[in-house]
């Protein structure tokens, strides 16, 4: 069968899916983008890998516009006045979200809802129907789990409203973050976060204060917990498959001194160049309405370096057959990995990286969540592999010590026993305790919930079911949640209950 | 106490007890919490436990002190250690956690006020107030558990106290738990516990049944708690 044959006959597709599906194979079919032989080898033996970007890149993959202007300013693009009260603000972002490209053709950025609302919240049953419509109508018409907005770190009544509808509506859409810094964030607040956590799988805690530290300016996490200049963003994420690396080499030393830096060159040659291409070829940052009126500026992206299966990578090099006694459980493969992960930011650092002066010239790691189709054997990240997971305190403190190098991003994913949800102090502690271990991201969820986080996206594992019995589900992602839930079993990390202790 | 006579090493599902130079011991890693062991043996002990010296503690409570506020030292019965909680209080003090003593409260408090000025609050079981139900149940006179109610509530150290609602007993729950409540107020967190039978041995069975007790029926005695002052009085 032909491919838009496929695609159009094929039954857990809807229409607007279909339509994406063919813009993508088209988009995908041009070859106008030149590749390095060497490259296309790499993509044909899996050891690197363009997450879909294709060979006519035509935006940015990750945009994150600031959307403080549209309050400000309106935009006049989208004939748009500064907006007088929540109706006026809630239906001014659901206009210009519609028009915020991204790899996915959905915005994967929504704003920090306690900043863009607090201003209009004067009557708290108004704010909470026109909020509650507001997010009714993100999870219908943006459907896919990619579209994220932040909370926090302070608190306010509208944030309460959020965590309420959140909570009481139990979607999956959007992706929704609480921007943690203990000293800002109060303790009630983050307890509210976390007792919806448990309930619907979101808000997650992105570590504010390292973030900060970064010297970035001020971020946003977008997509999966991706971390990235508001008014910026990411260009492109190809990455590194450091298992399908590492099997290239003869030993560590042949992997250390030939293998990883000849493949990394590799990587960030293509990413100079679909970063040119972007820059130069398409018509992004010289037409579009959200650079001429100043939502981005093309100085604040960057390129994001892509990295996953650092655990299998280790246990490779250092011939550890079995995961259990391997990374995450093991000072030797430990220490391997601190070795890669330097080497890597030092080759990274020393790339000078072409348009992005905000980021001083130089691209950022990022911790992908990987794919569905990576199977098992790249953990995503620098993740300890689901089902040798040791007990929550180990797992937290080992992997904060990967968590420094992916400024653009890292985190893991803690599934709980439902005693959790009686002992919000608990979990506050555990989450106080993994920001001052070093830990970027803390997410968790109940093991019984229907809205779970797979790798870093959120899916309904009744939507799955559908697709299961080969009806249509409305949210782009679900597909995914399914491939992982096959080839990864993405849902079956541990879940931490009383046998913790071990 | 274990008396190393290996009856439970024959029981484990999983072969986490060994004999090792006649000791019973016990293989964490491989453990799957199935209690086989516990109602195998006839002295009432575990073989789940391991030695530690304080030094070995410290350690271990230092690797997950960012986690956590303090530590609770439970049993078994923990004060049958009272001096090696004294001096595992003195070093985890130094870390700047709080030290909670969870006790049945046969051990009278009072006879270990430089172990109490160390930590900072006790949880006492109160399992029942009127003596002979007392008696029936835990074999135990309950004159030292109730000094010690008065004692440590007088010392502020009372963190909170707990009783087992029992199903069918309604005279001895409402004793039991109007005497407490009255007594702490809001001084004390009072936990009332639903009565499970998990756990529970087949003696207890025989006496109580294998039923449980109404969410209903609890946020009664809940009720009267507060009635008594007792705000802070949780049902678990």
């Amino acid at each position: 069968m032909s491919s838009v044959k496929e695609i159009i006959s094929d039954p857990t597709l809807t229409y607007s899916q279909q339509v994406l599906a063919l813009a993508r194979l088209a988009e995908n079919n041009d070859d106008f983008l030149p590749l390095e032989p060497a490259f296309e080898q790499a993509l044909k033996d899996e050891t690197l890998c363009d997450l879909g970007e294709g060979r006519a890149p035509y935006r940015p993959r990750y945009i994150l516009p600031d959307y403080r202007i549209l309050m400000e300013k309106g935009s006049a693009f989208l004939g748009l006045h500064a907006p007088k009260d929540i109706w006026e603000a809630t239906n001014a972002l659901l206009i210009m979200y519609k028009h915020v490209p991204s790899i996915t053709s959905f915005p994967v950025y929504l704003g920090n809802f306690t900043d863009l609302f607090e201003p209009f919240d004067v009557d708290e049953q108004e704010t909470k129907k026109a909020l509650g419509l507001f997010l009714l109508h993100i999870d219908k018409t943006l459907t896919d789990s990619f579209v994220h907005a932040n909370i926090g770190p302070r608190d306010a009544r509208v944030n309460r409203i959020i965590l309420d509808l959140t909570k009481e509506m139990q979607l999956a859409i959007p992706n929704l973050t609480l921007l943690y810094d203990p000293q800002v964030t109060s303790d009630a607040f983050a307890k509210a976060c976390i007792d919806c956590m448990l309930a619907t799988s979101k808000p997650s805690f992105a570590n504010d204060v390292m973030y900060r530290k970064d010297d970035m300016g001020e971020y946003g996490i977008a997509s999966c917990y991706n971390a990235l200049k508001i008014g910026g963003g990411g260009y492109t994420l190809p990455r590194m498959r450091l298992y399908n690396v590492a099997a290239q080499a003869k030993d560590i030393q042949d992997f250390m001194e030939h293998v990883l830096p000849s493949y990394t060159q590799l990587l960030l040659r293509n990413m100079d160049m679909r970063i040119r291409y972007i820059v130069e070829e398409s018509n992004f940052f010289t037409t579009n309405f959200l650079v001429q009126e100043g939502f981005v500026k093309r100085e604040n992206f960057t390129g994001m370096f892509g990295v996953v299966g650092l655990a299998e990578c280790c246990n490779y090099l250092l011939g550890i057959h079995d995961p259990q006694q391997g990374f995450g459980h093991n000072k030797k493969a430990e220490a391997l990995g601190i070795r890669i992960m330097e080497a890597l930011q030092m080759m990274i650092k020393n790339h000078h990286g072409v348009y992005c002066e905000g980021y001083k010239n130089t691209y950022v790691l990022h911790a992908q969540v990987g794919i569905d189709s990576d199977g098992r054997e790249n953990s995503p990240g620098a993740r300890i592999p689901i089902g040798t997971e040791p007990n929550l305190y180990e797992h937290i403190t080992f992997e904060s010590k990967f968590h420094t190098y992916f400024v653009s991003g890292i985190g893991d994913i803690f599934k709980f026993d439902d005693t959790w949800n009686h002992t919000p102090d608990a979990l506050l502690d555990i989450i106080k305790g993994a920001c001052s271990s070093g830990m970027r991201y803390f997410t968790g969820y109940n093991a019984d919930n229907d809205v779970v986080r797979v790798t870093g996206y959120l899916v309904k594992k009744s939507e799955i079911e559908k697709l299961d019995r080969q009806q249509v589900s409305m949210n782009n992602v679900t597909v995914f949640g399914q491939g992982a839930r096959n080839t990864a079993h993405a849902l079956d990390r541990r879940i931490y209950d009383e046998s913790a202790r071990k | 106490m274990c008396r190393n006579c290996g009856k439970c090493i024959e029981t484990c599902p999983v072969q986490a007890l060994s004999m090792k130079h006649a000791q019973v011991v016990w293989n964490m890693d491989i453990c799957i919490d199935c209690d086989a062991c516990i109602k195998t043996c006839e002295y009432l002990a575990s073989p789940k436990i391991m030695y530690m010296s304080v030094e070995e503690l410290v350690d271990r409570i230092k690797k997950e002190r960012f986690f956590i506020r303090g530590i609770t030292v439970s049993g078994g019965e923990c004060m049958r250690q009272a001096s090696f909680l004294k001096s595992l209080f003195i070093e985890v003090k130094k870390m700047g956690l709080s030290c909670l003593i969870d006790t049945n409260g046969y051990y009278d408090f009072e006879e270990y006020r430089e172990l109490l000025a160390l930590c900072d609050g006790v949880m006492l079981d109160v399992k029942g107030v009127d003596e002979a139900f007392h008696k029936q149940i835990t074999g135990c006179d309950n004159r030292v558990v109730l000094k010690n109610l008065a004692f440590l509530l007088a010392q502020g150290k009372l963190e909170e106290v707990r009783t087992v609602i029992l199903p069918n007993r309604e005279e001895e729950n409402l004793k039991t738990l109007e005497y407490v409540s009255t007594r702490i107020q809001n001084k004390s967190r009072y936990k009332l516990i639903k009565y499970r039978k998990f756990g529970v041995r087949q003696e207890g069975i025989e006496a109580f049944g294998d039923t449980t007790i109404s969410d209903m029926e609890m946020q009664k005695y809940k009720s009267i708690c507060e009635g008594n002052g007792n705000h802070s009085c949780v049902i678990i």
